[in-house]
């Protein structure tokens, strides 16, 4: 592992959150913001501050949700997933890589008649657990895959 | 003008699978150009697909989803000749609008 290139990661995650920060700040909500988009989520680090920034307390694991997708990545820039729920009432499915410099990648909300069943790619920076999330009934619970990166999906 | 999405949208039993391809860099704003300056981050932030102007799905993505991003899902009550439609929203306020007939 070359130590200067964490660095650069480290660094470069920091700069975006505050590069997030200031857009969010110079466009006005309400504007071209018809939709909403859950910033605080997407800025979190973690499985537990990603339930609380969507409104819950903790999140349960369970067998119910099922997450395939390669157990290894040559190219960490496309990593497809299909994420799968048998929870009764799933009214959202959101997907989050733990070392990514933020851990939320995609949240998909379920309406009543859509099965909870999405298939996305999305990039990795290196080898990582990955969570599937799912809200159902006003509850959340998830599941953890490891998937093993070759190549970086964040690098240039 | 982002360049249009593909979208194929099909009978599987009896739900609609719709699969979408989206035309998006989908910058992260992690990198850097050849100068060493940050490459500003433009993603797409909110997808929404309408069956007879029903929502039957929405998201919220950051920018850790893939360059030209795709997308698969299935929703009940659909049936051929039916259109979905989807719209995307970047984090700069652009937007895109398709829409495709059930095969």
């Amino acid at each position: 592992m070359n130590s200067s290139r964490r660095r650069m990661l480290k660094g470069a995650g920091g700069a975006t959150v505050m590069g997030l920060a200031v857009m969010a700040s110079l466009i006005k909500p309400g504007s071209a913001w018809a939709q909403q988009w859950n910033k605080a989520a997407f800025d979190t680090k973690s499985l537990n501050d990603t339930v609380k920034a969507m409104g819950g307390t903790t999140a349960t694991e369970s067998k119910d949700i099922q997450i395939n997708s390669p157990d290894i990545a040559e190219n960490g820039a496309v990593v497809p997933f299909t994420i799968s729920s048998k929870i009764p009432k799933t009214e959202q499915v959101a997907l989050l890589v733990e070392k990514n410099p933020n851990a939320l990648a995609a949240s998909f909300s379920i309406p009543a008649g859509t099965e909870a069943w999405v298939n996305t790619r999305v990039k990795m920076g290196q080898t990582s657990n990955i969570i599937a999330l799912v809200k159902a009934d006003g509850k959340f619970y998830y599941t953890t895959k490891e998937v093993k990166v070759t190549l970086g999906g964040c690098g240039g | 003008m982002a360049d249009p999405m593909k979208i194929r949208a099909a009978m599987a039993g009896d739900k609609v699978e719709v699969r979408v391809l989206m035309s998006h860099e989908m910058e992260t704003g992690q990198r850097k150009d050849s100068k060493g300056s940050p490459i500003p981050a433009h993603f797409i932030q909110n997808v929404t697909a309408t069956h007879n102007g029903k929502t039957v799905l929405s998201a919220e993505w950051g920018p850790a989803v893939s360059k030209n991003p795709f997308l698969s899902f299935r929703f009940s009550g659909g049936k051929p000749g039916d259109k979905v439609t989807i719209t995307w929203t970047d984090n700069k306020g652009e937007k895109r609008t398709d829409e495709a007939t059930i095969g």
